[in-house]
């Protein structure tokens, strides 16, 4: 029996990741679940949030920009529109995007602007708090 | 006859056009090898999104409930989205495209449905506007580097447009990428999306639990799969636009060599003409002398 997964991350730019871990936790769109191995075929829209996996003791964090995963009983597979590690992070850039984020919120004319900013704020924000845990 | 001094001026002339075809062919082979790179590095999430979609459609039995599934009865308008590249000076790479493009056209307004055009890349917008073709958006500096953010504005656009009855069809021209020497214009009906069937293949039977519903899923999905598509195709646009011009450069540089070569023989032949009929001079004035 397999004890591990493979997790796979890519996005239409790159091929962010694929290892082989012991648990993986994705932002479910309804909720965050957690995978282990011989999960039951599954499919599900995530959120920008943060998606955590760990192999023997480390576990690692990965800042998901929205997208869906697929799950079977070998592997994970994250389709995100765009994913960093938390190390990967460019935090000067997500700071700027937060405060640009923030300055559109406070002048937004309509709700389809205030949509658009709040989703970059979002996006920034996940960014920086998962950046934190490198 | 030409004078020494102008086919030496041509051979200057030519050597100098070969200096530049080479340079050209040499910038088209580094950004080939960029766009190529993009090309592979997105590879692996359209195979994956394609197979997603599949194994979505493939559970629905009821087509009518989906608005992008769904083909119409009647339709009354089309749009066509034509890929081409910006510059010229890359061999036949754009005018197969147009040439595709225009047949297509043609052949549906002659059954009587209205036409419009997006035109992504200058060549081809350029092209149908001057021959007052419904040119409803055009877009230019998409290849340079084909990114996400403009295919999903444009999908955005397209799926409205579908949506909202504007459209019943939408077709898109690309240069389908076969290998590095090869490019083939392609026509694509993107909308309403024709999921391609699965096989049923044990993969395609299992049963999936969904989050949230399968509806709910497939429905955010589909507009994304025509955003997918279409980077594709930019990508693959760009990978061709590229190959096909370092191939058309490569091309000039070796005629402009072979010309050179025959310049010269001509140049060194009238030199030596030159030089005979001097010596003929020479020795017919000495011979009078005596």
């Amino acid at each position: 029996m397999a004890d591990k997964i493979l997790l796979e991350i890519v996005t239409p730019e790159r091929k962010v990741l694929s290892e082989m871990v012991d648990i993986v936790v994705a932002p479910g769109e309804e909720g965050e679940f957690g995978v282990l191995p011989n999960h039951i075929p599954f499919l599900s829209k995530l959120k920008v949030g943060e998606l955590r996996f760990r192999v023997g003791a480390g576990t690692r964090y990965v800042a998901i920009m929205g997208g869906y995963a697929e799950v079977l009983p070998d592997h994970v597979t994250v389709l995100a529109t765009a994913a960093e590690e938390a190390t990967e992070i460019d935090i000067i850039r997500a700071k700027a995007a937060r405060e640009r984020a923030e300055r559109r919120l406070a002048e937004a004319r309509d709700r389809f602007e205030f949509a658009v900013a709040q989703a970059a704020l979002q996006r920034a924000m996940a960014r920086l708090r998962i950046a934190e845990k490198r | 006859m030409a004078t020494l001094r102008d086919i030496k001026r041509k051979i200057d002339a030519v050597k100098k056009t070969s200096q530049i075809t080479k340079a050209m062919n040499m910038v088209a082979a580094a950004k080939l090898r960029g766009a190529q790179q993009n090309m592979e590095r997105f590879n692996p999430y359209a195979v994956k999104f394609t197979e997603v979609i599949r194994r979505l459609a493939a559970g629905v039995e009821e087509v009518g409930s989906y608005a992008l599934l769904a083909r119409r009865e009647e339709v009354k308008k089309i749009e066509v989205v034509l890929i081409t590249a910006d510059r010229g000076l890359c061999g036949s790479f754009n005018n197969n495209l147009i040439t595709m493009a225009e047949k297509f056209i043609q052949a549906k307004q002659a059954e009587g449905l209205e036409v419009s055009i997006t035109a992504i890349g200058r060549k081809g917008g350029d092209y149908f506007r001057r021959r007052r073709y419904d040119v409803r958006k055009r877009l230019t500096g998409l290849l340079n580097k084909p990114n996400y953010d403009d295919a999903s504005s444009l999908g955005l656009e397209l799926v409205e447009m579908f949506e909202n009855g504007a459209v019943d069809e939408v077709y898109v021209v690309y240069p389908s990428f076969v290998s590095m020497v090869k490019q083939l214009p392609t026509l694509v009906n993107i909308l309403p999306i024709v999921p391609e069937v699965e096989e049923e293949g044990e993969a395609g039977r299992r049963e999936y639990l969904f989050e949230p519903s399968h509806e709910e899923l497939l429905t955010d999905l589909l507009p994304n799969y025509v955003h997918i598509q279409l980077l594709g195709y930019f990508y693959q646009s760009a990978v061709g636009e590229h190959a096909a011009r370092m191939a058309a450069m490569e091309n000039a540089t070796s005629n402009c060599k072979e010309l050179v070569k025959s310049l010269t023989l001509t140049y060194n032949k009238a030199r030596q003409a030159g030089i005979t009929k001097e010596l003929m001079d020479i020795v017919g004035g000495a011979e009078a002398l005596k």
